[in-house]
């Protein structure tokens, strides 16, 4: 801006002060009551000035809810969403926007339609796919009257079995694809003039050479957006690892946050509930302070 | 180096057809401009010999094998694009080895092969840098060596100096074709400007609206344009054309009458035709043998050399070259004179050539004749 407004400046230095205010409440909220004791902790109001049990607190929290363990699941779940959700929706996009085939505009549409189907709509369906991925088969054999069949000829009962709850790729798999990353990617796809395509060819790179050395090199900026995007998505679902990690061994850090909190009638130790919180919150911010910089240009994507 | 021909080839998207039953033989070696209006079919054509378009119909053969299946890549040819069509995450060196990396050939050679033509283009110091932080010139050169360092069978040019500035167009317009007599790759250059298709062609193929109107030497199409089209397209200014209608052997009238003698005709009295003549052919000034022929001008461009004037004659709008110093002071009228060999005469309803007998020696006359004023 070349005007100089200070009057002006002051009231949106003011606003944004303000609204930074609100934003980061919560947060000291959280770090004040993981440093008191149980007793302090209770107090109505709670004391606003921290007090001297955090680093005792934070172990006990870290213990108690297994913490260690369950932030390497998250880490895990979260960072294979991330990739997977990268790698697929980079080459849906790439199929979609560089090759020429039959349905390409309704199969975009179709992938396009699935951002209206969040994971909390369709949870009961992909539940049962992850418990039997060979379910739909099964399906289709038995109402075909092709079970039987088989029952017949061979004498075996076909009895198809696949799960995957308890496992990474139950977690991750079923969460995987995106309509949203699709469309970020086929939006700067777009953008790639076609002579580069054309010059590539000429040049003698087929499609994956091309996709590869050429237009992956290209997108890292978006490459960065969505990662961040979908591992901080991916860090904060609740849902779906609680339904899907019944066992322990696979829950992630964000579910397993419910250890910590009191119940109904035991003792209130919010304090160490906030203090767990602050751990598992830790990551994301971390994500997001390093990752900040590419991911605004990614998305703004006006780089020349 | 080698031979292409096109047998027959046609290019169509669904009922819009773009290249019509087009044949053309380009010997090994040729350097050939595609000369054409935007939208007659000039890249399109360059492109199905690329193998960047499939072709609807025809054959085009490169060294005797046809590639109308074969991928690009599988052609022998490089292309150098309009936007330069660099890589832009790659340095200049990445993008002129792009090729030979694909192809797998080994590091050292490669950087061997990328420093040669790095020299030969004067890209040596740039080699590092990235294709944003070059010159328009830069980056046409960068373009240049990506095709040249495969050491290409063929050169496709598609409309490579239409970015640049004019300055700049003259210079590379140059460098191409010094780089096309030492390589000696057979060489095709599309172009709407009459200009590169000058200076730069062996021989130049004239298209308008899919269709080839005439293949031939610069000089050939400057001194025997075959159509209508050709002789307004190729010139600055267009050739003025006239219509009119033939009266005798020798004699043809204007529509608002006026008499033009002509060279020998052997057309029926009464046949329409377009006579052409070229605005440096026609003669200017005081010192002239017709007296009835005159120009009502309009507007002189002063050019410094010389100077076009620009006016209404036999009922049309007509544009003459005259002398720098006869032009100034905006004359209200000149007197015109024009020679029967400096006509050209065209069919008025096909629009191709009508062969006179000058056809014959209009090669050996020169192409400007000395202003008598």
């Amino acid at each position: 801006m070349i005007e100089r407004t200070p009057i002006l400046n002051a009231v949106t230095h003011t606003v944004l002060f303000l609204g930074f205010l609100v934003a980061v409440l919560p947060f000291v909220v959280v770090a004040v009551a993981a440093s008191h004791d149980l007793f302090h902790v209770n107090l109505v109001p709670m004391p606003l000035l921290p007090g001297g049990h955090f680093w005792e607190n934070m172990t006990e929290a870290w213990t108690r809810a297994d913490l260690g363990h369950k932030l390497l699941n998250s880490l895990i779940f979260a960072g294979g969403v991330a990739a997977g959700k990268v790698f697929v929706s980079a080459i849906t996009a790439y199929a979609i926007v560089f090759f020429r085939f039959p349905g390409r505009q309704a199969i975009f549409w179709a992938i396009f339609v699935t951002l209206m189907l969040p994971l909390e709509v369709r949870i009961v369906p992909t539940y049962a796919v992850a418990a039997n991925v060979l379910g739909p088969y099964q399906t289709i054999l038995d109402v075909t009257g092709l079970t039987d069949l088989i029952a017949w000829i061979s004498g075996i009962r076909l009895d198809l079995q696949f799960g995957l709850l308890n496992s990474y790729t139950g977690l991750i798999l079923p969460l995987v694809a995106t309509a949203t990353g699709t469309f970020l990617y086929r939006q700067f796809f777009l953008t790639i003039p076609d002579e580069l395509v054309e010059a590539a060819k000429m040049d003698g790179a087929g499609p994956i050479r091309f996709f590869v050395d050429i237009l992956w090199p290209l997108s890292r900026n978006n490459v960065a957006a969505l990662a961040t995007i979908m591992f901080l998505w991916a860090w904060n679902q609740y849902l779906w690892p609680l339904l899907v990690t019944t066992d322990p061994t696979h829950a992630t850090a964000v579910t397993e946050l419910k250890q910590l909190i009191p119940n109904v009638g035991g003792v209130p130790e919010w304090n160490i509930a906030m203090a767990g919180t602050l751990i598992v919150m830790l990551p994301t911010l971390l994500v997001v302070v390093v990752m900040q910089r590419w991911f605004v240009r990614g998305l703004i994507s006006t780089e020349k | 180096m080698a031979d292409i021909s096109i047998r027959k080839v046609a290019k169509s998207y669904g009922k819009t057809s773009v290249v019509e039953a087009l044949d053309l033989d380009i010997h090994s070696g040729e350097f050939i401009v595609v000369l054409g209006p935007s939208g007659c079919g000039k890249s399109t054509l360059l492109r199905m010999i690329a193998g960047l378009e499939e072709i609807s119909a025809g054959d085009i053969a490169i060294d005797g094998t046809i590639v109308n299946r074969l991928e690009p890549r599988e052609r022998g040819c490089a292309m150098v694009f309009q936007n330069y069509a660099l890589y832009p995450h790659m340095s200049v060196a990445d993008n002129m080895g792009y090729a030979l990396k694909v192809a797998g050939v080994a590091k050292a050679e490669r950087l061997a092969r990328i420093g040669r033509v790095a020299e030969t283009l004067g890209l040596t110091a740039l080699l590092d840098r990235r294709p944003a932080q070059l010159s328009g010139g830069q980056r046409q050169r960068v373009a240049m060596g990506r095709a040249m360092i495969r050491e290409p069978k063929v050169f496709l040019f598609d409309e490579p100096l239409s970015n640049l500035d004019a300055k700049l167009r003259v210079q590379m317009r140059i460098e191409i074709r010094k780089l096309h007599n030492r390589l000696s790759a057979t060489s095709i250059f599309v172009t709407h400007d009459q200009v590169e298709a000058m200076t730069l062609a062996d021989r130049i193929v004239v298209m308008n609206a899919g269709k080839v109107e005439q293949i031939g030497t610069p000089l050939e199409i400057w001194h025997r344009p075959a159509s209508r089209f050709v002789a307004g397209f190729v010139g600055m200014p267009p050739m003025n054309l006239l219509e009119a209608t033939v009266e005798t052997d020798t004699r043809v009238r204007l529509a608002d009458g006026t008499p033009i003698d002509t060279p020998p005709l052997a057309l029926r009295p009464g046949t329409p035709v377009v006579i052409g003549i070229r605005a440096e052919d026609v003669r200017v000034g005081a010192a002239v043998n017709d007296p009835g022929l005159v120009l009502a001008v309009d507007f002189v461009e002063q050019l410094g050399a010389a100077a076009l004037v620009h006016g209404r004659f036999g009922g049309h709008d007509f544009v003459v070259t005259a002398p720098a110093a006869l032009a100034e002071g905006a004359p209200e009228g000149l007197a015109l004179g024009i020679d029967p060999p400096a006509l050209h005469l065209f069919d008025a309803a096909t629009g191709r050539r009508l062969a006179t007998v000058n056809d014959a020696a209009a090669l050996a006359r020169p192409a400007v004749l000395a202003p008598t004023a």
